[in-house]
């Protein structure tokens, strides 16, 4: 694995049939970075980090991972997929499987570690992120926030250097969102490389270390939470935060 | 929210008045039927002949312990072909369901299979197994007609059963796999750990319901001439003029379905449960 973290995406095009959803995006995401995309749903934020995690073939561009080009031709996607971590909307827990077995399934199937390592590290996890009592309860016994706790340790089970949240309290319900924000802070202080796809603009400009703000498949408007919040240069950025604003989110 | 009250609850969906009046009324009621549908069949012209060739005590006795042997034939084929098509059903569906241009081969064949194992009869299916595979005097082909009966409902059944995994397959949202898939597991795995294991079990009730039907298509296999339940009957009622036999033959097929059916309509039930009670998917 390179030494040069982080995440560069260049050019990159995107469609679905006839709707171009992302339309040249070019993002560079130093290691220890976190960058929080912002934008109207639809404008492509879920789309970029489920093409940087290869679930969706690209049209165009390239995407760079801690220093290799992982839209080359003949790269092992699954090795690919093992370093960067991703957290989905609605959990995606395994709903056949204890918390814990959701946790190991990644260490043991595609790291290969045998199964008293995978558990021993599992738990830990489980432990740190206030998950233990719940090793053995199956996703359905959860609340919406611990499911969504055990999804981002299920993530960080394969010890990924980078990791992609995509709007990952908009299924919570509101008193639950802390909770898992709470979790985000943590990986950002301990210098997790992240993206992080959100609608909570608090959120973003306290952890990002820069907004970006997505509209028409393009990255509009970049730069540090303060000067996007207060200063937004773009006309369609201020249009879209008044939105914000009005809708009392933030 | 305040829990409803399962007892108003059913009260409004299905009629009655409590739960021990209920059954008193069912008890009453069935009675009644039943003794309506008696009176009426054994006061009709034809009844004496019917009960002597239908329903004769002495060929019953006789006959139940030949048709009871021959009734084992029956579960043993069933239960081979049971193991068989569970497994070669799996492997249709999954190869139904590969993906890309590379595979375009596999997948037709999968359809081409399914369409017309599902299209021709069964008892033709095995009738053309069971007299053709032997009479072509290949060394190493079996000449047993229970191998070839056998395979005959492998082939049939699989088809059937291989729609079964596939709807349950195609059940499972995509997001599974792709959950499966971020963690690094190739598509291989996510099938094996992620996508199998639910969709069996969401199809475990229409599997059942196809594995009755298995049961008594066993009964087809006498065809080719081996003794089964069916051709024990067969046997008995021709050399003694009475078809009594057939209703033995016809009871031990029954109760081995109805255990069956009842057992199906409780995991059904008990699926609508689990769902109603766990609201989140």
């Amino acid at each position: 694995m390179s030494a040069q973290g982080g995440l560069v995406v260049e050019g990159l095009h995107k469609s679905f049939g006839r709707s171009d959803v992302l339309r040249g995006i070019d993002l560079s995401v130093a290691e220890h970075e976190v960058v929080c995309l912002i934008g109207a749903s639809g404008s492509g934020k879920s789309t970029l980090l489920r093409c940087v995690n290869l679930l969706e073939p690209i049209d165009a561009g390239r995407i760079v991972v801690n220093g290799e080009e992982i839209t080359a031709p003949g790269v092992d996607v699954n090795r690919v997929r093992r370093g960067i971590g991703i957290v989905f909307q609605a959990f995606n827990l395994f709903p056949h499987m204890s918390v814990l077995d959701n946790v190991t399934l990644g260490p043991r199937r595609a790291l290969g570690l045998p199964r008293a390592e995978a558990e021993a590290e599992a738990r830990d996890l489980l432990t740190r992120f206030g998950l233990a009592e719940k090793v053995d309860d199956y996703p359905d016994r959860l609340s919406g926030g611990q499911q969504q706790r055990v999804a981002i340790v299920r993530a960080l089970a394969t010890r990924p250097r980078l990791m992609l949240l995509d709007e990952i309290t908009s299924a919570l319900d509101p008193e639950l969102v802390a909770e898992v924000l709470e979790v985000v802070r943590g990986l950002a202080r301990e210098g997790m490389t992240m993206v992080i796809a959100t609608h909570e603009m608090g959120f973003a400009r306290d952890i990002a270390n820069r907004v970006c703000f997505l509209d028409g498949g393009v990255i509009l408007e970049q730069g540090p939470p303060e000067q996007i919040f207060t200063a937004p240069r773009e006309d369609r950025t201020q249009q879209f935060l008044a939105r914000i604003i009005a809708a009392g989110r933030m | 929210m305040a829990a409803p009250d399962p007892g108003r609850r059913s009260r409004i969906l299905q009629g009655g008045f409590g739960p021990l009046t209920n059954m008193s009324i069912a008890l009453v009621s069935t009675f009644v039927f039943l003794l309506v549908v008696v009176l009426l069949i054994v006061n009709a012209p034809g009844w004496e002949t019917v009960k002597q060739s239908f329903f004769n005590v002495g060929e019953g006795r006789d006959t139940f312990p030949l048709v009871a042997r021959a009734f084992l034939l029956n579960v043993k084929m069933f239960l081979i072909a049971e193991a068989l098509i569970l497994v070669f059903a799996l492997v249709i569906a999954v190869m139904r369901g590969l993906p890309g241009p590379v595979f375009f081969p596999l997948r037709a064949l999968a359809i081409a299979y399914t369409d017309f194992f599902r299209g021709v009869p069964t008892i033709l299916v095995i009738y053309v197994l069971g007299f053709g595979a032997p009479g072509l005097n290949l060394t190493g082909v079996p000449t047993n007609p229970v191998v070839w009966g056998v395979v005959g409902l492998v082939l049939v059944y699989s088809a059937y059963v291989s729609e079964v995994y596939r709807a349950g397959i195609e059940s499972i949202h995509p997001s599974q796999e792709a959950a499966a898939r971020s963690l690094g597991l190739s598509r291989a795995q996510a099938l094996r750990f992620v996508i199998l294991p639910q969709a069996v079990r969401r199809v475990i009730p229409p599997l059942l319901n196809d594995f009755i039907g298995l049961q008594k298509d066993t009964a087809l296999v006498s065809v080719l001439g081996s003794v089964d339940a069916l051709q024990q009957a067969n046997i008995n009622s021709a050399a003694d003029f009475n078809y009594t036999p057939y209703l033995i033959a016809a009871f031990f097929f029954v109760i081995i379905t109805i255990p069956l059916a009842r057992f199906t309509d409780w995991l059904i039930a008990r699926e609508r449960r689990r769902r109603q009670a766990g609201g989140v998917a």
